[in-house]
């Protein structure tokens, strides 16, 4: 017995959970590290924040407050790919729901928050169709979405009339642009919902269905998880978040923009799930590495913004710095990375 | 015929090849010999090394040991392609061409008749329509191969192999997909391609197809040759008896049936004319706690398809399934395991493990699909859970949280064990639980079954190795041609008996 226990502790001290975890981290993290201190090298304000009436201002705070929505979507998109899955239509549901948003301000009465559950439910709705095509009439996602990509802008410029619809209300104006204790309320929105879709997955063994759905779905079926209902989840949940990014994107703007709202948002998100380290081969997704995927790419948005760079430049620096980062993200690679400097420590 | 036996007149030899792959040895000191002018079928169950040897002898897989000769000399092809440039063309049960190409691009690729680099389309064509001439086949060669049915994919595929001035052609299960008709006009081709010296190999699981054109059977078990046969001379009882392994004949350790006498104490199961439409004709059983029902038959015999019908993994169309006398709905999965039923798929890749996914994960995963997602396993008790079943089944694994695909086969069908056991059913159907996994697992995996059983669990096991269905089972049905053809108990149960049934 006590040989067994010997096993186990040494099992627990060659294996430790933590340093797998920090393997999966190392790479985005120290990607998101070396941006920040590159940015604070070309522009020198970059790491001051001020309190200006009561409020955070600062290039930090600025890629937070402009990361909000991005996250939202992304997050959304990494459980969809989690299941094996793509949505591509997190563009147009953004579109849909800032225009419902807008229009139900402008022609009823109804109270904000009522406005804001409709504008949610339009999301899930969205969602919804995804899940169905997907889970129940076998539709490639890629394709599944497309027609929702496509179609959802159509859908948004019906119910705008075509035309940009302006509001105002101080409801909406705070989640677009207000603070909560000097915090930005979206950033505050944001980071409730992906805290609690973060409880809802791990707490949970959502989670775990969601991620073996993805690995093998037929297995998961004969091991007796739904795998259709598991996929039409994500779908919901994808569209629930692009919703919430929806009314954030129009109340930011104070108003809804069918054609541009959102646009796409859908290659951020992706962008964001792979640099986090997730295979679009589905099976594994990291939210809090998702989350960290968005701010480089806000980060480097920012920072080349900062940098004065011509603007003709900017998606080519982009480009440059994402392809780096996922190249350092290969498994390949990090191995060789943590030779290199296991080699150096010996 | 003893020319033709005669390792000298061969065109293909094949000397002590063997294979080995994590933890299973696929080939071991395997012998064979194609001679010109013959239709030789290669014969064995899933698992018994056909497809391996195939991928020896054509270069998909790189061997470990012997020697392939081909025509006089050794060869060692790296691909498939260099096999058949050698002369050795294969045809897969799967076509491999490209569907969305035209029949004559798909003929004639790598091929075609070029001109200053381009290709000269008229003759291209013309070549095409002449290959497949020869099969007497009259098709607008211009067409996409994927607008034509299988058969005649089949028929391209198999003309397009021919085309290559193959010596050797080889028929990996071809007439999977062909109707009586088609399998007619394939078998008059192969006896032309015959007629013109050609040696052909042929795997196929039908018997009467072996029967109907072949000259010759090498048999293949576990990885090794059984034996070289004569197919006029060989009778069909004798062919499955090798097939399944008979010459190790009653000397396994039979278990005393009437000793332990099960009154049908525990939990009692009935199936009552499950079936369905050109799946499955309706099959009754009953099974009861602390039983092992063993179901045998050989490969397409239905086995499969009866234990995913009582498990609902398909649907059936007609009949019931009563526990305790209640009738139990079976529309998917998950209500037969809210039932108390599981099932240990035959195919562990596709239908058994979620290879990214953890080894502790993989085990609870049944267990929390019953639970549902509201209701999580706590994470100590999951870790418990995976190390006792780690050690209990002996997984060889550094740590619970490997991913499972990483793992040996036999490793992974642990882990799939594993998962069921934990999930506590009342009844586990064990579809090739031994299936290409290595001889140390074999054994485990035999005493596990045994010791369920005495902890009161019902079980079904369906194996086409009849030496383990002899050994552990207390009835054992007889499946073939997708019917259950015969029921045995206590005494009856030998391997001829078993054989005699198959064969009938």
């Amino acid at each position: 017995m006590t040989g067994l226990e010997d096993r186990k502790n040494q099992r627990k001290t060659t294996m430790p959970f933590s340093v797998k975890l920090n393997r999966q981290w190392l790479g985005p993290v120290i990607a998101l590290l070396l941006i920040i201190i590159g940015n604070g090298i070309i522009s020198p304000g970059f790491f001051t924040i001020r309190i200006v009436d009561g409020h955070l201002y600062g290039s930090l705070v600025d890629i937070v407050h402009r990361g909000a929505s991005t996250v939202l979507v992304a997050v959304g998109m990494a459980i969809v790919i989690g299941t094996r899955g793509i949505d591509l239509s997190v563009g147009s549901i953004i579109a849909i729901c800032g225009a419902v948003t807008a229009v139900l301000i402008r022609d009823t009465s109804l109270s904000p928050f009522v406005i804001l559950l409709i504008a949610l439910a339009a999301g899930i709705v969205c969602g919804l169709w995804n899940g169905m095509l997907v889970a129940y009439l076998d539709i490639q996602p890629i394709i599944a979405t497309l027609i929702l990509m496509v179609a959802g802008r159509g859908i948004a410029q019906m119910i705008t009339g075509g035309q940009i619809v302006t509001f105002h209300g101080p409801f909406f104006e705070a989640i677009g642009s207000g603070y909560l204790l000097g915090i930005p309320w979206r950033v505050i929105i944001a980071a409730v919902l992906i805290a609690g879709l973060w409880a809802v997955m791990r707490k949970t063994a959502l989670g775990l269905f969601v991620e073996s759905v993805g690995g093998n779905a037929r297995a998961s079926r004969l091991a007796g998880i739904d795998a259709r209902g598991i996929k039409v989840l994500a779908y919901v949940i994808s569209g629930l978040c692009s919703a919430m990014a929806g009314v954030i994107i129009a109340a930011d703007i104070r108003g809804a923009d069918a054609n541009n709202a959102g646009l796409w948002l859908e290659l951020d998100a992706i962008l964001a799930v792979v640099i986090g380290g997730a295979a679009l081969m589905g099976g594994r997704f990291y939210l809090g590495l998702t989350v960290i995927g968005v701010l480089i790419i806000q980060a480097l948005t920012t920072g080349i913004l900062l940098s004065g760079l011509p603007s003709q430049y900017t998606l080519i620096v982009k480009a440059a710095v994402v392809m780096v980062v996922l190249l350092v993200q290969a498994p390949k690679a990090r191995d060789m990375i943590l030779r290199a400097m296991q080699r150096k420590k010996s | 015929m003893a020319a033709m036996t005669q390792s000298t007149s061969a065109i293909l030899s094949v000397r002590g090849v063997g294979k080995v792959f994590p933890g299973v040895k696929a080939l071991q000191n395997v012998d064979f010999d194609l001679v010109p002018g013959e239709i030789h079928a290669l014969l064995g169950e899933n698992g018994a090394g056909k497809s391996t040897l195939i991928k020896v002898i054509t270069g998909v897989h790189p061997r470990d040991a012997g020697r392939v000769i081909f025509n006089g000399t050794d060869i060692h092809p790296q691909h498939p392609g260099e096999a058949q440039n050698m002369g050795i063309s294969t045809v897969y049960q799967e076509v491999n061409l490209v569907p969305t190409l035209s029949v004559a691009e798909n003929l004639m690729l790598e091929r075609q008749n070029l001109k200053w680099g381009f290709i000269n389309w008229k003759p291209t064509i013309a070549a095409a329509r002449d290959a497949l001439a020869t099969l007497g086949l009259d098709i607008d060669v211009e067409r996409p191969l994927g607008s034509y049915s299988v058969a005649i994919q089949q028929l391209v595929a198999i003309a397009r192999a021919v085309a290559l001035d193959a010596r050797v052609l080889i028929l990996d299960e071809p007439t999977a997909s062909l109707d009586a008709e088609e399998i007619k006009s394939l078998f008059q081709i192969m006896r032309d391609l015959r007629g013109r010296g050609m040696g052909i190999i042929f795997v196929t699981h039908f018997l009467d197809q072996v029967y109907a054109v072949t000259d010759r059977i090498t048999v293949l078990r576990n990885g090794q040759r059984v034996g070289t046969f004569v197919t006029a001379d060989l009778a069909r009882i004798d062919l499955i008896g090798h097939m399944l392994g008979r010459e190790l004949a009653e000397v396994s350790s039979h278990r005393h049936h009437d000793e332990r006498g099960f009154t049908g104490k525990g939990n009692q199961i009935q199936i009552k004319n499950l079936g369905r439409k050109r799946m499955l004709h309706p099959v009754s059983l009953e099974l009861s706690g602390g039983e092992i029902v063993g179901l045998a038959g050989l490969l397409g015999s239905g086995r499969t398809e009866l234990a995913e019908l009582i498990f609902g993994a398909q649907k059936a169309d007609s009949g019931l399934v009563f526990i305790n006398g209640e009738p139990v709905m079976l529309r998917s999965p998950q209500h037969a395991i809210r039932s108390g039923f599981a099932l240990c798929p035959e195919d562990r890749k596709q239908d058994g493990i979620v290879a990214e996914l953890s080894v502790r994960e993989n085990i609870i995963l049944a267990l929390q699909g019953r639970r549902g997602w509201l209701r999580p396993i706590p994470g100590a008790e999951q870790q418990k859970i995976a190390d006792d079943m780690i050690r209990a089944l002996g997984i060889a694994t550094p740590d619970r949280e490997k991913p499972v695909g990483q793992l040996s086969g036999g490793n992974q069908q642990k882990v799939i064990l594993a998962r069921w056991l934990v999930a506590k059913p009342l009844f586990l159907i064990l579809d090739e639980p031994t299936r290409g996994i290595d001889v140390g697992a074999h054994a485990d995996i035999i005493k596990l079954i045994k010791e369920l059983c005495d902890e009161g669990l019902a079980l079904l096991v369906a194996s086409s190795e009849l030496e383990e269905i002899v050994a552990f089972a207390d009835r054992v049905v007889v499946m073939r041609d997708r019917e259950k053809v015969s029921e045995l108990v206590g005494a009856e149960i030998t391997q001829s008996r078993i054989i005699e049934a198959i064969a009938r």
